[in-house]
């Protein structure tokens, strides 16, 4: 099967590769928790602002969650708005503002040759929830479930959205990988425009869990809901008084492009991505493999062809669980026990777990260091755990560190699957 | 219930379907379709709401008598009698 793919699948992504097959990173869209744009993001996370509220949860009452407040109908009417569902309300706010940023002539752009690929953690469970709840308060009456509930719960529906807003006819379909979904979603648009599938890629993930209690209901089962009578100190990862989750919405769209094509119209380039892999642990539902976690981290960066030393940041997924963040932070050490220089941080203290736009959200909020220089600090913690004591991790304060060239985002999720990104400095 | 209010109610329910829409200015005697951006996935809401909120059922064979604000109250008002 190798022999018959094409040539440049023999190349690590990372050598000398032409323009053609090197993928860049040219427009962002994000919402976060706490700000609607890269610029608002950034601030916040050097400024450790949190985005975690307290919000009414049906059944349950006043819960911690990460809520967005960007301009639902910025690029839809509220006819389709009411049509679709929050994830495609997020996406389709994401996917403009990222094209927007990337400054594509859109309008003279192929759009048979534009793809989006968005990684989810899961989709369906808030509009099915709602049906249910519905048709509970009106007497079981199973003629109130909605048409729209098959459209709004198919697993492919906020990409899907995203299409029909900006009148897409290329591929699009969502990457269900839990809460690895950002990566995931990145990766496929890079392996995309190699295939030479597509020639724009809008990549990246989206989750709209707050919408739904269950959600909320089953964390609280598994006693890894975060709770904290301040809310913006509720998600508190490597903090040895950690209690959970803090579950948050969010996404964060990319487009992607080949380098050659974004040389030709002299595009904004903010990274160019030279490393990715995806493993599985093939261990457990919930707890994590940390041996499988490095092996992810160090088969990404042997496809980037670098060595675990020429890594400036690391990401952490850190979500705040008992031992998510233990079993992470063991993989974390032992991943770059042969650096020094190699710096740590980690994003849901501030934002709380965006699900599916996690990874794609935190690295986002990385990209800055290859301009400023400077790491965003994790927040929230007020006594590290002992168990998470890593090298060179940066907490309550940004840090300084002078020329960024590599960092790699973790981004892990349920049922075992973990990803890690590289992304590089652009250098013509 | 006057024709009044069952028009009412019909505007409320169009007005939550189709926010984007003025209804302030619909002429009762023509089609609603033709007068709003409303395709047949709104015409179903709009039997939905009606049996949500209202405990009113249209058969799928009277869905044709839902066409202008006219028929609308025609049809309805004898079922909010």
């Amino acid at each position: 099967m190798i022999s018959k793919l094409p040539f440049f699948f023999h190349f690590t992504l990372g050598m000398t590769m032409n323009d053609t097959q090197r993928i860049v990173m040219t427009g962002i869209g994000l919402t976060a928790p706490n700000g609607n744009n890269l610029s608002e993001f950034r601030n916040a996370l050097l400024n450790c602002q949190s985005g975690v509220k307290h919000a009414e949860i049906r059944y349950m009452g006043q819960q911690v969650a990460g809520l967005c407040d960007f301009d639902e109908f910025k690029y839809q009417s509220k006819k389709l708005r009411r049509r679709g569902t929050r994830a495609g309300s997020i996406s389709i706010y994401c996917a403009n503002e990222a094209i927007a940023d990337s400054a594509l002539p859109w309008s003279d752009i192929d759009k048979s040759m534009v793809g989006v690929y968005l990684g989810i953690t899961e989709h369906g469970n808030v509009e099915t929830e709602n049906e249910i709840y519905d048709m509970h308060q009106n007497n079981l009456d199973w003629k109130l479930w909605s048409p729209h509930h098959n459209p709004r719960t198919v697993a492919n529906s906020p990409a899907g959205e995203v299409t029909l807003n900006l009148n897409i006819t290329g591929p699009h379909y969502t990457l269900g990988s839990a809460c690895a979904g950002g990566n995931v979603g990145i990766i496929q648009g890079v392996q995309q425009l190699l295939l030479g599938e597509v020639d724009v890629a809008l990549v990246g993930g989206v989750s709209e869990s707050p919408q739904t209690f269950g959600i909320f209901a089953a964390f609280a089962a598994q006693g890894a809901l975060a709770h904290h009578e301040d809310a913006s100190k509720a998600s508190r990862p490597m903090d040895k008084n950690r209690n959970g989750i803090a579950i948050s919405e969010g996404g964060c769209i990319y487009v992607l492009e080949r380098l050659s094509d974004a040389k030709k119209r002299n595009a904004k380039i903010y990274a160019e991505i030279v490393g990715y892999a995806i493993n599985s642990d093939a261990t457990d539902f919930v707890n994590p493999n940390s041996e499988r976690q490095v092996q992810c981290m160090h088969k990404a960066i042997k496809r980037a062809g670098l060595k675990v030393s020429d890594i400036d940041i690391v990401n952490m997924h850190a979500t705040g669980t008992g031992a998510g963040d233990i079993s992470e932070s063991r993989a974390v050490r032992d991943a770059f026990a042969d650096s020094d220089r190699t710096y740590v941080n980690f994003t849901k203290g501030h934002i709380g777990h965006c699900m599916g736009a996690a990874g794609a959200l935190e690295l986002a909020g990385n990209l800055p260091s290859f301009v400023d220089g400077v790491v965003h600090p994790g927040m929230n913690v007020t006594e590290l755990d002992p168990d998470c004591a890593i090298k060179n991790l940066v907490f309550n304060e940004p840090k300084h560190i002078g020329e960024v060239n590599y960092i790699l985002n973790n981004s892990f999720g349920m049922l075992g699957i973990n990803s890690a990104l590289i992304v590089k400095k652009y250098t013509a | 219930m006057t024709a009044a209010n069952v028009r009412q109610i019909v505007l409320d329910i169009i007005s939550d379907i189709a926010p984007d829409e003025d209804v302030s200015t619909l002429d009762d005697s023509k089609s609603l379709r033709e007068q709003l951006d409303l395709d047949s996935m709104d015409f179903l809401d709009i039997v939905m709401e009606l049996r949500k909120r209202h405990k009113v059922e249209v058969p799928q064979e009277d869905y044709p008598k839902l066409a202008t604000l006219e028929s609308c109250v025609s049809y309805l008002s004898p079922k909010f009698a």
